[in-house]
């Protein structure tokens, strides 16, 4: 077990470099600099234009640029944003929090929806459930995340009101954040209703960034159920007088399980792109919003930084996944 | 059942522990985006400003609200030398800053605050000029202010005497702009003393309207009236700034109820709000400018007969349907109408291709081919470029030039269309900075900013003696007088083709009064009420 973690983290070091180089040159590929967009169209003149990329210190040769990145950030230093002139580090974590919180949501709904709608139709294959299910999960799939969010506005909040248009609460309620996660600030703040409002503003980015992940689970659970129920082994149970509640619900379904959890996995990168696009919608405070917005400002500092977080992140939950799957199953810890 | 036993009793206490929320006088406005920080000397963004200058900070002297005139703010009353190298301002008495959780001042507003606030600015050994890593100062630099301004002084507590290096007309409108917001020196003083000079930018002070209660990053700002204002308490007690990026959602939230104000609506959204029987929408003519610009030193469109003949092809009126959808005027002039010393004597060229096509065989040209600039991004004065380009492109074929349009990304185009070799003409805008002529005219057509802001490469000597004339003049009569006079060389010559003066809309509820709309772009909140 041992090897195989060492293993596991020796892969870890080349990826990590390779992130740092896609991170640093990404944004120095993008045409336009920032002094640029900084003086707007009075633009500056080519000598306060040399002098500001000075004091950037993005007129040394590129090679201690990068250099000079990759160590701050082993250091955990990711420098200061150009635009808000605070540290990179600082910025992430107080909006990473709202992500998470999102995405966690998101993924709740998929699979505590998806895994019981995929179930039903590997049961009922072919009738008119299944092909509903199956209709709406690739309608879900192809559905524009930018549409459907305004979409469901108009409806839920604009004509019916039931649920806010935007925000991640109420602005009668003001307290200072403590995690960071709406939910739990909400019930520490001990402010009669806040919690409720909290809950209530998740609803709708909820299901937006979830509508994607929620289809392809569906597919995914129908499609190993499918598999699993032909096993010679569920027939075996069903001829052993099995109701057909246990046959599926313990037998098929924890092999069945194996594929989409894999599934659910992959789901994490689909979930950061999507958050992009929610975040806007919802004028959620989290990081796919500030990723953008610092791209189009050409913030060196928070791009490459912010890039490097989203990767170590989603390398340590691969990693960690790795890790359980190795735990769980031999095979994989003796492949070399 | 323990673990759940105590989540109930967590919930319980929670219920208990409720302290309802508050109900006081709430304004909220759903800003377009988030504050790059709360300095404002520092930024250059409007956004930035209507956050932090507008509802915290004063001026020496402020813009009368609605208007770009100059009336005193903190200065009660300035004198200017006879030479005009110095301004001497007698500063307002009793000027409380704000108190706040971070900050208890302990004197009042004084001259030692102007000093501070500027000197950080112009001197670069100031232990304030580099208080937090990549400060660039660039409005102050971008306004010419450390060529201009050669001290600061202070004369006594009440008195500040600023010293020029040469006469400039329009420096008391510059000094009513957002970088030259008064901070307090005090507060600085105690914040170097903490080793936290960062928390300038992040927990601000000043004498403003309102005071600074919190910010969390790219969701929400609020503030709280200022008690001790100079210029009396606000009516309403909070504002609070939601961030909402995208317009569509702004006006989801502004029919729902959940924001009172919000800025920059889709032009094609504008007819559903003002159906709207409980919102309101003010509108007022933008202090901006839409352009063509020329490139006057490459040939043939160094004559002016040629881009004369080029404009009167432009059918501006379908531009207006098409693009500004009817929130939009001509233009004829470069500055637009709501400004001091604009021209309305200037005859726009005719829309008349038959008779450009004539001007152009006159001047020798034939089978003309050229580029016209479009835009990557939308702004104020002009929505969409690129079908203003399209437009511009179909009219042009009419009268037998052949254009091919180009894009690039913004901060590229910004940079690419400066270079006095740059093939083609570029479509750009201008929105006024002080609501000074200066402020169009020698920045977008003086022959200092050929190779820069002068997009059109264009430098005019008589143009140019007008203009610098009329920095040097301080009699305002005398000084219109040039002005108007410099837009008739800009007609005769046609450096540019003016397109249009946008109008802009701001819906708001019905509940809101005493809102005035700013022609220089901003949104002020100080003398805003809230029906119950």
């Amino acid at each position: 077990m041992f090897a195989f973690l060492l293993r596991r983290i020796g892969l870890i070091i080349p990826t990590f470099i390779g992130v740092t180089i896609a991170a640093f040159a990404f944004i120095r590929v993008l045409p336009g600099d920032p002094v640029e967009l900084m003086a707007g169209e009075r633009g500056v003149s080519p000598e306060r234009h040399a002098a500001l990329m000075k004091q950037f210190g993005y007129d040394r040769p590129i090679w201690e640029q990068y250099f000079d990145y990759f160590f701050s950030a082993l250091q955990g230093d990711l420098g200061n944003s150009l635009v808000t002139k605070k540290p990179v580090w600082d910025e992430f974590f107080t909006l990473f929090p709202a992500t998470l919180e999102l995405s966690i949501c998101a993924i709740i709904f998929a699979v505590f929806i998806g895994v019981p709608a995929g179930i039903y139709a590997a049961t009922r294959r072919g009738s008119w459930p299944d092909q509903t299910i199956m209709g709406t999960a690739l309608v879900g799939y192809s559905m524009p995340i930018f549409w459907w969010g305004l979409l469901l506005i108009i409806l839920f909040s604009g004509t019916l009101g039931w649920t806010p248009v935007s925000g991640r609460i109420s602005l009668l309620y003001f307290f200072k954040p403590v995690t960071g996660f709406m939910l739990i600030d909400s019930l520490l703040s001990g402010q009669k209703g806040a919690f409720s409002s909290a809950v209530s503003h998740l609803i709708l980015p909820t299901i937006v960034l979830g509508t994607i992940p929620l289809a392809v689970v569906a597919r995914q659970t129908r499609s190993a159920m499918l598999e699993v129920l032909s096993e010679d082994y569920v027939r075996t149970a069903r001829a052993k007088g099995m109701s057909p509640m246990r046959v599926v619900g313990i037998h098929a379904l924890r092999n069945a399980m194996i594929p989409v959890i894999t599934t659910i996995g992959l789901q994490v990168g689909v979930l950061l792109a999507g958050a992009i696009l929610t975040e806007t919608i919802f004028s959620w405070p989290g990081i796919g919003k500030w990723m953008v917005d610092s791209i189009f400002r050409r913030d060196y500092p928070s791009v490459q930084g912010g890039l490097l977080m989203i990767a170590v992140i989603v390398m340590t939950v691969n990693l960690i996944v790795d890790l359980l799957y190795g735990l769980v199953n031999p095979r994989i810890r003796h492949v070399r | 059942m323990t673990k759940m036993k105590l989540l109930m009793a967590t919930l319980l206490g929670a219920t208990m522990l409720a302290s309802g929320a508050a109900h006081s006088k709430t304004l909220v406005y759903c800003s377009e985006g988030s504050p790059e920080g709360f300095d404002p000397a520092p930024f250059t963004a409007g956004t930035t400003f209507d956050a932090s200058s507008k509802p915290l900070y004063n001026r020496l002297v402020e813009f009368k609200r609605g208007t770009s005139e100059v009336i005193p703010g903190l200065a009660e009353s300035w004198e200017v030398s006879s030479d005009g190298l110095e301004y001497t301002f007698k500063l307002r008495k009793g000027v409380k800053f704000q108190t706040s959780d971070f900050f208890t001042p302990s004197r009042d507003f004084n001259a030692d605050d102007v000093v501070f606030s500027f000197e950080r600015q112009l001197k670069k050994d100031h232990p304030w000029n580099q208080y937090t890593a990549g400060i660039a100062w660039e409005y102050f630099n971008g306004m010419s202010m450390p060529d201009l301004l050669k001290a600061v002084e202070k004369v006594d507590d009440n008195t500040v005497k600023f010293v020029l290096n040469r006469p400039e007309a329009p420096m008391i409108a510059n000094l009513a702009m957002d970088f030259a917001s008064i901070l307090s020196a005090e507060y600085a003083a105690k914040l170097e003393a903490d080793g936290k000079k960062e928390l300038l930018n992040q927990q601000p002070v000043g004498t403003g309207p309102f005071k600074f209660v919190a910010y969390q990053k790219d969701a929400v700002i609020r503030y709280a009236a200022h008690e001790g204002y100079w210029a009396g308490k606000q009516p309403i007690d909070d504002l609070v700034f939601a961030i909402t990026t995208d317009a569509s959602v702004r006006q989801q939230k502004l029919k729902a109820g959940e924001c009172h104000v919000a800025p920059y609506p889709n032009p094609a959204d504008l007819a559903d709000l003002k159906a709207d029987p409980n919102l309101q929408v003010m509108e007022q003519e933008g202090l901006n400018v839409g352009y063509l610009a020329y490139n006057a030193l490459v040939a043939p469109f160094d004559k002016p007969e040629v881009r004369k003949a080029l404009n009167m092809a432009i059918n501006k009126q379908s531009i207006l349907d098409a693009v500004f959808q009817g929130a939009g005027k001509e233009a004829k002039n470069p500055i637009p109408p709501t400004m001091w010393s604009y021209n309305d004597a200037v005859k726009d060229d005719p829309y008349d291709p038959e008779a450009a096509k004539k001007m152009l065989e006159a001047a020798g040209v034939k089978d003309l081919k050229m580029k016209i600039w479009a835009m990557p991004v939308q702004r104020p004065y002009n929505p969409n470029a690129r079908r203003m380009a399209e437009l511009i492109q179909s009219d042009f074929s009419k009268i037998g030039v052949g254009v091919e349009i180009v894009s690039y990304e913004w901060g590229e185009y910004l940079k690419l269309s400066k270079e006095k070799d740059r093939d083609g003409a570029v479509l750009l805008g201008w929105t006024g900075d002080n609501g000074d002529p200066d402020n169009f005219l020698a920045v977008l057509l003086g022959c200092d900013a050929v190779g820069g802001s002068n997009r059109a490469q264009w430098c005019n000597k008589e143009f140019e003696d007008l203009v610098q004339k009329a920095k040097t003049v301080s009699d305002k009569a005398e000084r219109t007088k040039l002005y108007e006079d410099a837009q008739v060389v800009f007609k005769r010559e046609a450096p540019w083709a003016t397109i249009a003066h946008s109008v802009v809309f701001m819906p708001m509820s019905k509940k809101v009064s005493g809102y005035v709309m700013d022609p220089l772009g901003g949104h002020w909140f100080d003398g805003v009420d809230l029906a119950e």
